[in-house]
């Protein structure tokens, strides 16, 4: 009795309250996503993705209960051996999984279907956390970022096999944490120089990139002062550059999937084939820009509800609540998001133990990503690539993985004064 | 430093978060293509077409109704076709036309329905129907064409057709969409916005797939269609045929009127067409067909020909110059037959005996006396002033102008004013001597068979006439256009006419007539004869008339080209026609065949 009360004293309640809202508006929205005036069909009916959602949302709750119910220590001492129930899980997806959409990413038991990459999130948090809270850990040893960046990559290496390259593309995310525990920024600036030169291969043809790069260079050598070492450097960079630029190419026109490659090329520009590539962009932007300053009103869409966006209920439902809501609510839905981001690292923060700060970090990052990623892609700035809004989209296997990576970190929050500072 | 990082990084989701709200608030409030592009996906504007109204006989018999064809239409995004060599036969098409028109329309519109096939018969259609099921996104939509029971009356009814690139630019209305169809010429185009009702538009929103998906806004936005008015024609549908059998074979124009209202009982120009010629999926290719004919049938000849009126005129110059005083009913003039060449032997000369001996003497002198009434001591300048107050009658009886018949493209003819004569001959270089041809209707005066039958009417009616006009009843008013229940004076004594229908009487009736073949046995027709010089090859024949001589029904004017005297082809085909129309019957079976044997000189 007195470790309940303690609990509910020392929850961030905060966190609580954004979680209920955003899945409760989420459920709202994707009854409104499949809504069909005609079929007489209430959102609690189990026909309809709004009635299963309610589904998950209840067992959520058990989740939850059961979450804070196991000892907060569960979670640190266990981390490595739930991490290798998820990589085992993730192979084994690969020979008895169900392949849905192109991917081979689930797992059918009954009429439900469940996506063990979803759950190699928080697995991966879990294990990133175990290990970056060990004792002498530092990141600038080669070892430890050795074994840091093979926790990180594992799984998406086997999302990937799965098919699912969008899952995989959150692990990304991870290199905020790093980035928060120490990691040289020289890395991520040239992981973000080689994003920056990606897209302008792919905007611009190769050989005038190629040759603006050269004349950059010859500028800087002309104007800089000419001694030998500076030029070789200059030269060096510009030799790089080059080769990455053809490397892209090769990388986008022989690597690619046709289907990849088009919903790059969609980004850069829908407009060039509304009907191909870019239709799910452009169908995207006129539910969102219809909606207006304030929206058509709850279930008086027309453009998710006739199907002219694709995945309306899941990857899209963000058109749903643009379209009904308009301005005032996409707006209110990215503070709930933003403010929910800052406080869980906040939360991270206010951890005396290493273990907990670098699994609230990852909670951040993998929430930060999904965001980043969904609402980027639904308003055309960033490519389509499947992957729900958190605690928003339908989706059971989603909405279960978001509330175990919250509340195990609420969990551990709540008994943050219990710990000792190794 | 690691401090600063925990701050950078809420400062990126600041950012990001901010970033979306700015992008978010330029497509949502700042763009406003999105709104229209939205209801463009899911707005399916279906058109309401209106129902043309249909044009009666003064009988109630059908002229024009409509009959229903059907448009097959496409949307291109629905569209599947999995067997196209199979659509292509059941529409019996080619495959390389299918190719190219789904080409077409899906660049036209990939989402809004075009027109796949236009007009496809109701038999064509009944074919196709069962397959239908099999294409998705193909579906039919109902108009209606022009349809006729009968072969006659194509160039004053016209034709409708797809409204051409030039119309729908010149449209204010913004009534009219491409594809629509309008009248393009003859009552069809006259009566273009009394016809042609109002369309509605339904809007329906459909899904992605084209599904409908109910109205839009409880149609809040649909208007529905407006039939068009009916309209009743003045037109004798049997006299009609009647003229039109007899007029095979020939080329000319034939108007009747009714002489109290006029209304126009019959209007033909021959060669003609029949109207179905030009409804329909091949109406390209039959108007070409109709436009490289060498003689003419477009041209409508009782409204558009104009041609010299011969001795028909010489009534009008009697009535004038008895208004005018310059002669007297009974007054004895002597003719000597040296002004002009003449049938008629020389001697004295009345205006009944002229008119009914078609004395060309006689109405030289007659014509002098008009236009030389001394009102100037220079001979050049008293023609004028002769010629000018000439005019105003002829102007009084409907000629050298348009009379306004309710058909485009009426020509007005000419009648030879001092202006005329001053660009031929030069200022004061002309006289009467230089201008005498125009006493007896040949020369510079140029009239058309319905100003004739106008002015054959005028004579009927005792010096009055109502403008002639095709349509008598325009919906549920069940009046003509207002400027059709006007009567014009011609500003000639009623008395004058006596002694002029009296000649014209005897022109058909008295022994040696010229109008002999126009006699109707019991009933009193009056009539001139005329022979209209043409200098391209034979003369043209040319007869006016009206019956009976008390109280007329009808007045004609017949004018057969190349046809040699009015007292052969025209006075027969005029007598027939008022036969006709006034009995119903044809006693005078030998002048039927007379016609139809065609062979008017010898």
């Amino acid at each position: 009795m007195r470790q309940e009360r303690t609990i509910v004293n020392k929850i961030d309640w905060i966190v609580i309250a954004i979680y209920f809202t955003l899945i409760i508006l989420g459920w709202l929205n994707i009854y409104a996503a499949v809504y069909d005036e005609e079929m007489q069909v209430g959102i609690f009916d189990l026909s309809l993705n709004s009635g299963k959602q309610l589904i998950w949302i209840g067992t959520s709750m058990v989740i939850i209960l059961v979450i804070m119910t196991v000892d907060f220590r569960f979670y640190d001492s266990f981390a490595y051996i739930i991490y290798g129930v998820v990589i085992f899980l993730l192979i084994a997806v690969l020979f008895v999984g169900t392949k849905v959409a192109g991917s081979t990413s689930w797992f059918s038991i009954g009429g439900f279907r469940v996506q063990p990459s979803e759950f190699a999130k928080f697995a991966t948090a879990l294990a990133l956390a175990k290990y970056m809270s060990k004792v002498n850990y530092k990141l600038s040893k080669f070892n430890d970022l050795f074994i840091t960046a093979c926790i990180i990559a594992v799984p998406p290496v086997l999302i990937v096999i799965q098919g699912d390259t969008g899952t995989a593309l959150v692990f990304g995310g991870f290199v905020i944490v790093l980035y928060r525990e120490g990691l040289n920024p020289a890395v991520i600036v040239i992981g973000l120089t080689a994003i920056a030169l990606f897209v302008l291969t792919l905007i611009f043809p190769q050989t005038t990139l190629i040759i603006a790069v050269i004349a950059l260079g010859a500028l800087i050598i002309l104007f800089g002062k000419k001694k030998w070492k500076r030029v070789l450097t200059i030269v060096a960079g510009i030799l790089i550059v080059i080769g990455v630029i053809w490397s892209v190419d090769y990388f986008v026109n022989d690597i690619l999937k046709p289907h990849q490659q088009n919903r790059i090329k969609a980004l850069i520009n829908p407009e060039a084939d509304p009907l191909g590539y870019g239709w799910n962009v452009t169908q995207s932007k006129i539910a969102i820009g219809s909606g207006g300053l304030l929206g058509k009103g709850y279930l008086q869409g027309t453009q998710t509800k006739f199907d002219f966006v694709p995945e309306q209920s899941t990857d899209f439902i963000f058109c749903t609540l643009g379209e009904e809501q308009g301005w005032i609510g996409t707006t209110s839905v990215i503070f709930l998001f933003v403010f929910l981001m800052i406080r869980l690292v906040r939360i991270a923060e206010r951890q005396k133990e290493k273990f907990a700060r670098v699994y609230g970090y990852s909670v951040a990052s993998i929430i930060f990503i999904h965001f980043l990623v969904n609402v980027g892609m639904t308003i055309g700035l960033f490519p389509v690539i499947g992957i729900p809004l958190p605690l928003f989209s339908y989706g059971g296997s989603s909405l279960w993985a978001f509330t175990v990576l919250i509340f195990i970190l609420l969990k551990i929050d709540a008994h943050r004064m219990q710990v000792l500072v190794r | 430093m690691e401090d600063n990082r925990k701050y950078f990084i809420q400062f990126t989701f600041i950012i990001v978060g901010l970033i979306y709200c700015i992008k978010l608030f330029q497509i949502q409030f700042l763009d406003d293509t999105y709104g229209p592009a939205a209801e463009d996906n899911i707005l399916r504007k279906i058109r309401d077409y209106s129902y043309r109204g249909i044009i009666y006989d003064r009988n109630g018999e059908l002229l024009v109704h409509n009959d229903p064809v059907f448009d097959l239409m496409v949307i291109p995004k629905e569209a599947g076709v999995k067997d196209t060599a199979k659509f292509c036969a059941q529409l019996g098409i080619e495959k390389e036309e299918f190719i190219l028109r789904m080409n077409e329309v899906r660049e036209y519109d990939i989402f809004q329905p075009s027109v796949f096939m236009k007009m496809l018969s109701i038999e064509d259609f009944a074919k196709f129907q069962d397959f239908l099921v099999d294409y998705p996104g193909f579906y039919p939509q109902v108009r209606s064409l022009r349809g006729y029971e009968h072969e006659s009356l194509a160039n004053a009814l016209g034709y409708v057709g797809e409204i051409s690139k030039t119309r729908l630019e010149r449209d204010t209305t913004g009534e009219y969409k491409q594809g629509d169809y309008i009248g393009i010429s003859g009552v069809e185009l006259e009566y273009e916005k009394e016809l042609k009702g109002q369309n509605g538009i339904k809007y329906k929103m459909v899904n992605v797939r084209g599904v409908v998906k109910g109205s839009f806004k409880n149609g809040r936005r649909d208007t529905i269609s407006l039939p068009g008015e009916n309209l009743t024609a003045t037109v004798d549908l049997e006299l009609q045929q009647y003229g039109e059998w007899l007029m095979e074979g020939l080329a000319g124009g034939l108007v009747a009127i009714e002489p109290e209202t006029g209304e126009i009982l019959s209007l033909i120009s021959s060669p003609s067409y029949s109207p179905g010629f030009l409804s329909g999926r091949l109406f390209s290719k039959n108007f070409a067909q109709l436009t490289l004919d060498s003689l003419k049938p477009l041209f409508n000849r009782a409204i558009m020909s104009v041609y010299p009126p011969g001795s028909t005129f010489k009534p009008l110059q009697a009535l004038i110059a008895l208004q005018e005083g310059v002669i007297t009913p009974k007054e004895q003039i002597y003719c000597s037959g040296a002004l002009v060449g003449d049938h008629a032997p020389p001697g004295y000369y009345d205006v009944y005996k002229a008119i009914q001996k078609s004395s060309n003497n006689y109405f030289y002198i007659v014509f002098k006396r008009i236009i030389n009434r001394n009102r100037s001591e220079n001979t050049f300048v008293d023609s004028r002033l002769g010629l000018e107050k000439w005019n105003e009658y002829l102007y009084r009886f409907g000629l050298g102008r348009p009379l306004g018949i309710d058909i485009p493209n009426e020509k007005g003819g000419q009648i030879p004013s001092p202006q005329l004569y001053n660009g031929i001959y030069g200022e004061n270089r002309w006289k009467w001597s230089t201008i005498n041809s125009i006493s007896i209707g040949q020369g510079e005066i140029l009239t058309s068979p319905l100003q004739m039958a106008n002015y054959s009417a005028a004579i009927a009616n005792r010096g009055y006439f109502y403008t002639p006009h095709i349509i008598k009843e325009i919906g549920a008013s069940g009046k003509p256009k207002e400027e059709y229940l006007k009567k014009h004076l011609l500003g000639i004594d009623t008395a004058h006419f006596r002694s002029v229908i009296d000649a014209m009487d005897a022109v058909v009736n008295a022994p040696g007539g010229t109008g002999f073949r126009a006699a109707i046995p019991g009933i009193t027709v009056c009539g001139k004869t005329g022979t209209s010089q043409n200098p391209h090859g034979e003369d043209h024949s040319v007869f006016i008339a009206f019956a009976p001589k008390e109280n007329p029904k009808i007045a004609i004017s017949v004018y057969v080209q190349n046809a040699g005297q009015g007292a052969r082809a025209a006075a027969s085909i005029a007598g027939l026609m008022i036969e006709k129309y006034l009995t119903k019957e044809i006693k005078k079976i030998w002048i039927e065949d007379y016609v139809k044997r065609g062979h008017f000189i010898y």
